[in-house]
């Protein structure tokens, strides 16, 4: 499904990704790990497309499609979804408005009809019940006034509602308690399906209490230096980074 | 919107060079005022025009050393042969108006063609409230105590222009405690102008106490937009009895070829609220001078506005709340959008005078800068004289925040679908303030219009 080779990007000029690798196969989900400022959120940036980053070097492959060659957009019409790290609040333009017009692009761009209003509202009932968020807020613009755990709910509710292939959960656990971790989590698990992958980046080991899975990845310096089971997170628990940074040599 | 901007920028002219201030035309509005018929010059009326002709020819038109007038410069207006037109260029009908009205928003209109009032297009009168051509007005007390006794001319070249020459315009009386379910909606249809020509409508709206009126004030070209360029200059005196509730739409869509310059003064009696909004989209060269003087206690104002620019359109909005007694209070929202190398002026002044303790006042200003060559000058201008009071004001300048566009984008919404719906949310903060949806609905369409590409 995903297909990362030899991928360096940066910011400013900064390179941040060396040389990365990283193959995603369907129903699979992949934790990727590592202490701050290794180049998880830039990984994830790059994957949907932000602009400000550049990619220097190296592939990505989405469905046996060129990935960087995608505009943001059109990443996400073929099922890519990124939760943000820091959802953005946007005044004036209203959720439920706007989602509507993000699952109607994505359908459009599948060849399916597009969603009339009442027809939406019945995907969004259903859908809102699994993040127990307040219906209310989706009549509020996009985000705003959210409380943090909201925000975060939000997003696994969009994800929810636009039922991406590939879905890149952005630090989601950042920020909450173990209740709203837990709604999160078991958001995304019910979302788990045969033919869809997720890549969970996290720095903590707890989400992946919940969200198990196949494999875990150890991100430093921009590259993966250690790959294992499930079992390595929690190894990375016990332990800390450290052993894993010494032993590839990174400190 | 990143950046906060608390002092004026400013983009710097050449001094406009030493010209007669009325081009030569002095002895032509002086034959323009001897030519005044009688039913136009009362003995009361014939005083103040004598005096505003006099104010006019010893000043002349503002240019950019003048402090009010330094973002906006009229001499394109003076290269014209101003001339004011006998006749409509062509005679409407009802379907010619079809395209100006609001949906199946049911209003009392007045309409005037090339300046000309037009009974047989109008519907305003009735129920005991006065709507009418301000020619057929001049012998109402009411007309002799208020027009021209607000607005005044001493230092408005314009507003003084337009009391010593104007011929036509709106007289509205709506009487104490009257509630007026339908709005009423002015419509200035200009049609096909020749070059040069002056339309100087004059309209003076008076609310009872307790009384309560929608105005719609709206500035149209026919069609496509007039081909060649003319001259709108309007004054509106709005004067508010006590408790009286006011909402007051100014709607310019002026062809672009057009100069449009208004003065609105309000005079707000004890606990009257006045909601001013002023969207301006028309003219190549927009001047709107908006301002209230609260009056006496418990006064509320509300100046509400947008304007957009494209290609060279030029938009200013000088707004003055007048804080003259305790306990008012005064909010103001406008806000800009302008694209390609339109420019905006803003300049908002807020007086509190001495006796006006306990005032509150607010006013705020927001700009999207939609290319690399739009400009805007923005100016707060707070001059407070009493100390008990609460004043607030901020300007921002921005361009589309690449964040909220990277979010939508990253939902699937296309780059241009995601760009407009921002531009609508900036917007639509003012459009809701509007009470009457077949207005914004039309407002929504000329947006969507506007930013569709």
């Amino acid at each position: 499904m995903l297909e990362i080779r030899n991928l360096c990007a940066g910011v400013d000029g900064k390179e941040i990704l060396k040389n990365l690798n990283l193959t995603v196969k369907p129903g699979e989900v992949h934790a990727v790990m590592g202490p701050n400022g290794s180049g998880k959120s830039t990984l994830a940036s790059v994957l949907a497309g932000k602009p400000e980053f550049e990619v220097t070097s190296g592939t990505v492959t989405y469905n046996g499609h060129d990935l960087l060659e995608l505009a943001p957009e059109e990443r996400a019409q073929q099922g890519i979804f990124l939760a943000f790290q820091y959802p953005v609040e946007i005044p004036g333009v209203n959720s439920t408005y706007f989602l509507k017009a993000a699952l109607n692009e994505c359908r459009k761009a599948k060849g399916q009809p597009e969603l009339d209003a009442v027809e939406f509202l019945a995907v969004v009932k259903q859908k809102i019940k699994l993040l127990d968020l307040d219906p209310s807020l989706l009549n509020r613009p996009v985000n705003e006034g959210f409380s943090g755990g909201e925000k975060k709910r939000n997003e696994i509710f969009q994800m929810a509602v636009l039922e991406p292939k590939l879905a890149i959960l952005d630090e989601t656990d950042s920020g909450l308690d173990i209740d709203a971790l837990k709604i999160v989590a078991g958001g995304v698990t019910k979302l788990r399906r045969p033919d869809n992958s997720a890549i969970v980046i996290t720095h903590y080991q707890r989400l992946l209490n919940y969200i198990v899975p196949d494999y875990v990845h150890v991100l430093a310096d921009g590259q993966i230096i250690k790959s294992g089971g499930k079992e390595l997170a929690f190894e990375l628990e016990e332990r800390g980074y450290d052993w894993v940074l010494e032993g590839a040599g990174v400190k | 919107m990143a950046q906060v901007v608390n002092t004026p920028t400013r983009r710097q002219y050449a001094p406009a060079s030493v010209r007669d201030p009325l081009h030569g035309n002095s002895d032509k509005l002086l034959n323009c005022f001897k030519q005044l018929p009688a039913e136009l010059n009362p003995l009361w009326l014939k005083v103040l025009r004598a005096s505003a002709l006099h104010k006019f020819i010893s000043q002349g038109f503002p240019t950019v050393k003048d402090e009010e007038w330094r973002f906006t410069n009229v001499a394109p207006i003076l290269e014209l042969a101003l001339h004011t037109p006998e006749q409509p260029a062509r005679k409407l009908t009802e379907a010619d108006l079809k395209q100006f009205s609001f949906g199946d928003l049911d209003t009392r209109r007045i309409v005037f063609v090339d300046g000309h009032f037009a009974p047989e297009l109008s519907n305003a009168a009735g129920n005991g409230v006065d709507v009418m051509s301000m020619r057929n007005a001049l012998n109402s007390p009411w007309v002799e105590r208020h027009l021209a006794r607000h607005a005044s001319f001493e230092h408005n070249a314009f507003a003084a222009l337009n009391t010593a020459l104007f011929h036509d315009g709106v007289f509205v009386s709506v009487p104490a405690h009257r509630v007026l379910e339908r709005p009423i909606h002015i419509l200035h249809v200009v049609t096909e102008p020749q070059s040069g020509a002056i339309f100087q409508p004059r309209n003076l709206i008076v609310a009872g106490d307790g009384a309560s009126a929608k105005v719609i004030e709206h500035y149209v070209s026919l069609g496509n937009g007039a081909a060649e360029p003319y001259l709108t200059n309007a004054v509106t005196e709005l004067v508010l009895g006590e408790e009286a509730l006011i909402e007051h739409i100014k709607f310019q869509v002026e062809s672009e070829k057009a100069f449009h310059v208004a003065t609105l003064q309000a005079h707000q009696a004890k606990g009257s609220v006045w909601t001013s909004h002023s969207i301006s989209t028309g003219a190549r060269l927009a001047r709107n001078t908006i301002q209230t003087v609260l009056g006496d206690k418990g006064c509320n104002c509300i100046m509400n506005g947008l304007y957009l620019g494209r290609g060279d359109q030029l938009v200013d909005h000088h707004t003055v709340m007048d804080h003259a007694k305790p306990h008012c209070e005064s909010h103001e929202y406008y806000h800009g959008i302008l694209s390609d190398r339109s420019r905006g002026v803003f300049n908002g002044k807020i007086f509190v005078r001495k006796d006006a303790q306990k005032t509150n006042a607010k006013q705020t200003n927001r700009n999207l800068l939609l290319s690399d060559d739009a400009v805007i000058d923005t100016k707060p201008q707070l001059e407070i004289f009493a100390d008990d009071v609460k004043c607030t004001h901020g300007a921002t300048i921005g361009q589309l925040d690449a964040k909220s566009l990277f979010y939508l984008q990253a939902r699937g919404i296309p780059k241009a679908m995601a760009r407009r719906m921002l531009i609508y949310a900036f917007a639509s903060e003012v459009i809701e303030r509007i009470s009457l949806p077949q207005i914004r609905e039309e407002l929504d369409k000329v947006l969507l219009e506007r930013f569709a590409k």
